[in-house]
């Protein structure tokens, strides 16, 4: 039996690929064991409908159809209460291991989806146009451990959003499984060469046959994932987490929020999706004893319009509520409680500014130094009980 | 002598007296075009580097050989679109999207057929420079029609005058909706053109102030389309006709005159023959070489024929260093594999497709910039999505039915559902390429390989491998994603 082997029996496995990526830690005390896991609300969830100020009449009045019946709402507080979807966070609110973040958002918002997820993915401001995602940014800076099978995998889609661009050893797959199979066909031949772009191809080889080295895995979980594609993702996720060697992001998407029409049904269903998905994936972590260094954050491109259009649907808006969950989050309400008149244009105003909430994942989760990460410094919200 | 020690290593055929013989043709096709074919290169291979340039040069087209979808340009008026909107029902508007949709991947694959069967890739090639640089995007503009405008315009303008191109691009509908220019109005000037006129097409950052651009946003006011025709139109009244400065300079100028002032600069022409050694030649442009090429370019008035003639037989684009420096685009290394292997599809919308999942969506550049290119093209994801298709084409016993979609991919089995997967249609016919192959094993082995890649592989060519398991070999060898 070789050593990894042994250590892996034991189930010391991550403690070995931590020990080995000390000496290479970018930063007195950067903590890249701590995993961030990022989930992605595509289209623009409506985080109006899903954060409910029910308290507010002029809410009721903005949402004459889509405003949700008081008794439905799940009370946070006396003015605050999530979507009935969301039940089964209800357990996860209590435990203080979700925090609910509002009005998040930036200046001079743009309303196209493709342009504000670029500006969400880049850390950009608005009218800047960088070629890097956020955390290429950050690891170009900061690099997690080589020993880690890769710096962030990303379940599910081909985009890789927030690590584009640069050197990030990002990694793209549907499921473990295919991706070590197409990654066994690649010739294992380490190499180098004077030709710059063909280094660039061998680099990217041998970073696909390390992550592969280092995602095998079948481990059975007792948690029972739901049976959708996200589900699928996020069982995904889960086996990469458990895999022998580490890595610092994963990165998940849930598809669909775009609600121009026919919002009711579809936002209960993606948002049953989302919170049940995320409650199997807990457990799926807990039993790994992951759940404690597991932080999650979900994002979007925009919120949506709070004045409810002609077709049962809403528009493209601006600042949405997002969520943290996660052992060490210290659950609670953060940010502003939206201000539904003296809207800008018809749209929300933000209270809180994205970069604060990947300041936080930078700053506090990862103990990276405070610094000007994303063309200038951003406060973090105190949402971690580390 | 270090040259010719290359080339009697990676060419021990014929070279002619008097030609360059068939590796400087091979290096010279693919870089203007997508990978040639042996015949190709043969033709070539007879000419000194000026002939073939001038070649190549004499033969680009300023229309198409492919006749456009039917209907593709046609433009639907504001007011109907508006009406459509507001009394549609949800089963109409469904349809609608839907019908947009198909269009613009009819465009899509419309562009990649003439790319190709043309006889001047090289057009294509241009084509394609000019749309990574006057970039439009569908996500903004939406009306197919206008897209497939603006294909025409810049095919049109491709290897032409870039001074003319400006100006014609200037008052491109797609464009004048993409850069905003629709909302740009005496008293409440837009600036995104002006901004990106001076940042990305012609001077380059560092060469304008700020005020320059609030300045010549106000130049273009009043420049906008028809809302029924899609055509360009000025509307006086919403044009500023009063005093601006713009780089220095004072006057009452319009927009034409302010396109002129940034062509009268030399940091334009250096710009442009910049993004252009890079497209053609290496990923660093040599600073005197540039500068010298960018000159001429200038004093041509930029004439484009000058400059790709200029840095087309610059010894820069020759030099041993510079070869197979360049990583393949999605769109180079798709229709350079049809081309190369004599694959004829029929419908090329499964191409499309393929070239957006490797990361270059046809009319959707990511951004104002472009794709960025280079080694950017190349991360795991993709990388093993090119693998991916690559070993897909050449498994034989898998094109004919391929009956089974990937299971577990939602994409792929959507696009399997509408027929939209490579099948029969992109059937690599082994026989007869391979008869093209003569002599020994191992010279034919020798020859394929030459063919295929643009240097020796990297990996290791077992001296058994031949026919489909040599194929294989090569185009899963790193090399063949460079050019």
């Amino acid at each position: 039996m070789h050593r990894r082997e042994f250590l892996q029996y034991l189930g010391l496995a991550p403690l070995a690929a931590w020990s080995g990526g000390l000496a290479l830690a970018a930063a007195p005390g950067t903590d890249y064991r701590r995993l961030l896991v990022l989930v992605e609300l595509k289209g623009g969830n409506d985080g109006l409908n899903t954060v409910i100020p029910y308290a507010d009449r002029e809410y009721y009045r903005l949402r004459p159809k889509l405003g949700m019946a008081r008794d439905q709402i799940l009370q946070l507080d006396e003015q605050t209460g999530l979507h009935p979807s969301l039940s089964s966070w209800m357990p996860l609110w209590q435990s203080k291991e979700l925090a609910v973040v509002q009005g998040v958002g930036y200046p001079q918002p743009n309303l196209s989806h493709f342009r504000s997820i670029e500006i969400w993915d880049t850390a950009s401001d608005s009218d800047r146009y960088l070629d890097k995602g956020w955390l290429t940014q950050v690891f170009e800076q900061y690099p997690p451990p080589r020993t880690f099978a890769a710096d962030g995998v990303v379940v599910g889609g081909s985009d890789l959003g927030p690590m584009a661009g640069g050197s990030t050893r990002a990694i793209a797959l549907t499921s473990p499984e295919r991706f070590l199979s197409q990654a066994a066909r690649l010739e294992n031949n380490a190499g180098n060469s004077r030709n710059p772009a063909l280094a660039h191809l061998l680099k990217v080889e041998a970073d696909i046959r390390q992550a592969a080295a280092g995602l095998r895995s079948a481990h059975a979980f007792r948690a029972e994932f739901p049976r959708s594609a996200f589900g699928n993702s996020l069982k995904a996720a889960a086996q990469v987490v458990a895999a022998s060697r580490q890595v610092a992001v994963i990165k998940v998407s849930l598809n669909g929020f775009d609600t121009h029409s026919n919002q009711r049904n579809v936002q209960a269903r993606l948002l049953k999706e989302l919170s049940e998905g995320l409650v199997a994936f807990r457990s799926a972590l807990m039993e790994l004893e992951r759940w404690s260094s597991t932080l999650m954050m979900t994002y979007a491109e925009f919120g949506r319009r709070p004045q409810e259009n002609g077709s049962g649907g809403t528009d493209h808006g601006t600042a949405n509520a997002h969520f943290l969950l996660g052992g060490a989050v210290q659950g609670g309400l953060y940010g502003e409680r939206p201000a539904l008149t003296g809207l800008d244009g018809g749209n929300l105003r933000h209270s809180v500014d994205f970069r604060q909430l990947y300041a936080t994942a930078t700053e506090k989760w990862w103990s990276l130094p405070a610094g000007s990460l994303f063309g200038g410094h951003y406060q973090p919200l105190t949402v971690l009980k580390i | 002598m270090r040259k010719l020690t290359v080339l009697l290593l990676w060419l021990p055929g014929i070279v002619l007296a008097e030609g360059m013989g068939d590796a400087d043709a091979r290096h010279l096709l693919s870089r203007t075009g997508f990978a040639p074919t042996a015949t190709e290169i043969r033709e070539f291979a007879a000419l000194s580097r000026t002939q073939a340039v001038d070649r190549l040069l004499a033969t680009v087209r300023t229309e198409p050989i492919t006749p456009m979808p039917a209907g593709i340009n046609d433009f639907m008026p504001l007011p109907k679109l508006r009406a459509m909107r507001q009394n549609a029902t949800e089963e109409e508007r469904k349809r609608f999207v839907r019908e947009q949709i198909e269009k613009g991947l009819a465009l899509r694959a419309w562009w990649l057929q003439e790319m190709r069967v043309t006889d001047s890739p090289l057009t294509e090639r241009m084509t394609l420079f000019w749309h990574n640089h006057f970039v439009s995007s569908q996500q903004k503009v939406k009306s197919t029609a206008l897209l497939a405008r603006q294909n025409l315009l810049l095919r049109r303008h491709a290897v032409g005058n870039f001074g003319e191109l400006l100006h014609a691009v200037a008052r491109d509908p797609a464009m004048v909706v993409y850069l905003d220019n629709v909302s740009n109005r005496k008293g409440q000037p837009n600036e995104n053109f002006a901004r990106e006129v001076m940042e990305l097409f012609t001077l380059g950052e560092g060469h304008y102030s700020e005020q320059d651009i609030r300045e010549a946003a106000r130049a273009f006011t009043g420049w906008s389309l028809d809302r029924n025709t899609g055509d360009f139109r000025f509307y006086r009244v919403r044009h500023d006709a009063g005093e601006k400065t713009v780089l220095g300079q004072r006057g009452r100028f319009n927009g034409d005159e302010v396109l002129d002032l940034l062509l009268a600069q030399p940091a334009t022409a250096e710009f442009i023959t910049a993004k252009l050694w890079r497209e053609f030649v290496s990923p660093q442009p040599d600073p005197q070489e540039l500068k010298r090429i960018a000159n001429r370019f200038r004093d041509s008035r930029y004439d484009l024929r000058t400059v790709l003639r200029d840095l087309l037989t610059s010894e820069h684009f020759y030099a041993p260093g510079n070869r197979a420096v360049l990583v393949k685009s999605p769109v180079d290394l798709v229709v350079g594999t049809l081309r190369l292997f004599d694959i004829h599809p029929q419908d090329l919308r499964p191409a499309a497709l393929a070239t957006r999942n490797l990361g270059q969506d046809l009319l959707n550049p990511p951004n104002v910039k472009g794709w960025p290119g280079g080694e950017a093209w190349i991360n795991s994801q993709t990388l093993l999505a090119r693998r991916q298709l690559l070993s897909r084409l050449f498994r034989a016993e898998e094109m004919p039915g391929a009956a089974a979609a990937p299971a577990g991919d939602p994409q792929a089995m959507r696009l399997h559902r509408r027929g939209l997967q490579m099948t029969q249609d992109y059937r690599f016919q082994a026989q007869p390429w391979f008869s093209q192959f003569r002599g020994t094993a191992a010279q034919r082995q020798a020859d394929m390989t030459r063919l295929v890649l643009a240097t020796a592989p990297y990996e290791h060519i077992d001296a058994s491998l031949e026919t489909t398991a040599l194929l294989s070999a090569l185009v899963l060898d790193p090399v063949y994603q460079l050019k």
